[in-house]
């Protein structure tokens, strides 16, 4: 390991409170990362001493927030290596980004009988948005089946490109299982039936290098709170030549370049999508978080969080009917599982009175519980700053379960 | 005993666990041996959906008094269901309108009852209050 965990889980505080008075272990990271500080002082700093309205007053203070604003687009940019910083959206999070593609994309390219292909592991975000779009233009959304093993099966999903098809929305990486996804293939293959996609990116922009045009994805979604930043902000990611085809989102403030009440004429991007006053303070805080990533390097987070991987694999094995749900070859340090006989409420219970933070339930995935034909399951999402003690003890945990269930 | 006295009782046998293990344990054990409801009761009607655990609940009115028998697929939750049947059921319906279930809180499980827990639990007190309120204005009109 490249880096001293004990002096990086000092950069959190959250992380070191008790929970039912023990240690608070905290493995749902895939629902949120706890803040370094750098972020949580950004945020302070901006509300304390710089905080006004941006691109709108002509004095010190707005300049500077402005250009803090403005940096931040082009540290984005930067930091996923996008061709233009006008590429880069600031959003609410993942949730809005797709919103704004399922429903300003679907407005100008999707009509009555096209297709839009998602996938069976998609999260609720990248699924209810296009039900919606695919509704309203009269288009069919197909769903690209996956295996056993939670992986999308390519065969199947080559077959399912046609000419009917006029979008593919992926997820990076699978919230529920983890899987990391071929999306270089997947992208390749749209392509060459001139098919553009989109990936959410927003479990995967915490533990892998991201890059826009090496991947040569036409649209990128990610939310700042799932890698470190503060929540409330996200990013839409999205190739010129979509962008400027695509009409406004919303209307308001900032977006537009002049207004009469008879006609508007629309902002140049990134504007024309980015309607009223912006989230300033959380974005100064995504840029903390994404210089805090930058300064451990994407390469010793998989590396560290690879073997957070490997030893929590070897040990959950020897624990006695449980069965993980999601064992593709390429996946993050995610575990869902299920005890054969013991609902996933009681177990998630067991384990929070043991001060470890589970997430139980569906995940916001649905369609794939049903594909596994299980209610739910429990998850241990990690993240960089967990440590192989803390596995020991969610493994500890997990045997008090068994122990208590019979 | 009134509705109160097993109240009471409830809470001392909760002020003999010295750690929340015992205290589960014993929920874990009144979760299996509470009487099994009647498969036919198992169905959707019945049903009282959490997110993520869900309960089975079936009342019926006799000689003024409501009996209620449920179920659940969580075992924990199913512990706690025993609990709120052994102080609710065979009550008439005043008792449980007026019920504040107070002793949930003296035993230290006032954080599942809370909605913001997805076990049904919450939805479920809701709906036995409907139930005697049903039953009140069906069976007891002055
Ligand atoms: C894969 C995936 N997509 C989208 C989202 C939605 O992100 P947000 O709630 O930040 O908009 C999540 C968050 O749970 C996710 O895991």
């Amino acid at each position: 390991m490249n880096f001293d965990i004990q002096q990086l889980r000092k950069q959190f505080p959250a992380l070191h409170q008790q929970v039912n008075k023990k240690p608070f272990v905290y493995f749902d990271n895939a629902a949120t990362t706890q803040k370094p500080k750098i972020v949580i002082d950004r945020l302070n700093d901006y509300y304390n001493n710089e905080n006004c309205n941006i691109h709108r007053g002509d004095y010190h203070l707005s300049r500077k927030a402005t250009e803090a604003y403005e940096n931040t687009r082009k540290a984005v940019q930067t930091f996923i290596n996008a061709q233009h910083h006008h590429e880069v959206i600031f959003t609410r999070g993942t949730t809005e980004a797709i919103n704004l593609v399922a429903s300003s994309f679907s407005k100008e390219f999707i009509n009555k009988g096209d297709q839009v292909l998602i996938s069976a592991m998609e999260h609720h975000s990248n699924i209810v948005p296009w039900q919606l779009a695919c509704k309203e233009r009269g288009a069919e959304l197909k769903v690209i089946p996956i295996n056993q093993k939670g992986e999308i099966i390519m065969d199947e999903y080559y077959k399912m490109l046609n000419d009917k098809t006029r979008i593919v929305a992926v997820a990076h990486v699978s919230n529920s299982l983890g899987t990391i996804n071929p999306v270089k293939q997947i992208i390749e293959a749209a392509h060459e039936k001139d098919i553009p996609v989109l990936l959410d990116g927003a479990q995967a922009m915490p533990h892998i290098k991201v890059d826009v045009t090496e991947l040569n994805c036409d649209f990128y979604c990610f939310s700042g709170h799932k890698m470190y930043g503060p929540m409330g902000v996200g990013v839409l990611y999205g190739k010129e030549e979509w962008l400027e085809q695509m009409p406004p989102y919303q209307g308001g403030g900032e977006m537009i370049s002049e207004v009469t009440f008879a006609k508007t004429t629309f902002n140049e991007l990134p504007f024309k999508f980015e309607a009223g006053t912006p989230n300033v303070a959380d974005v100064l805080g995504l840029e903390k978080a994404m210089s805090f990533i930058s300064s451990l390097g994407y390469k010793n987070i998989q590396k560290h969080e690879k073997e957070l991987l490997e030893y929590t694999k070897k040990k959950i094995k020897n624990i006695d009917k449980i069965k993980l749900i999601g064992t593709a070859n390429n996946k993050t340090a995610v575990f869902s599982f299920l005890f054969e006989d013991i609902h996933p409420y009681d177990t998630g219970v067991i384990l929070d009175n043991l001060g470890i933070a589970v997430r139980t339930g569906h995940h916001c995935t649905q369609p794939l519980m049903d594909y596994f034909q299980i209610p739910g399951t429990v998850r241990a999402s990690m993240a960089v700053y967990n440590t192989t003690e803390e596995v020991d003890k969610f493994i500890e945990g997990l045997k008090t379960v068994r122990k208590m269930f019979g | 005993m009134t509705l109160k006295d097993i109240e009471t009782e409830i809470i001392s046998e909760f002020e003999m666990f010295d750690d929340w293990t015992d205290k589960y344990n014993y929920l874990i054990e009144l979760g299996k041996s509470l009487p099994e409801i009647d498969e036919k009761y198992k169905q959707q009607q019945y049903l009282i959906k959490g997110c993520q655990s869900q309960v089975w609940l079936h009342a019926s009115y006799e000689d003024g008094k409501i009996n209620f028998t449920a179920d659940s697929d969580a075992l924990i939750t199913k512990g706690i269901v025993a609990l709120l049947l052994r102080v609710l059921s065979g009550r008439t319906p005043d008792e449980i309108i007026n019920s504040d279930l107070a002793f949930i809180d003296k035993i230290g499980l006032k954080e599942h009852l809370s909605p913001t827990r997805a076990n049904g639990l919450t939805n479920m007190i809701k709906q036995i209050k409907l139930y005697a309120m049903a039953f009140k204005a069906k069976y007891e009109k002055e």
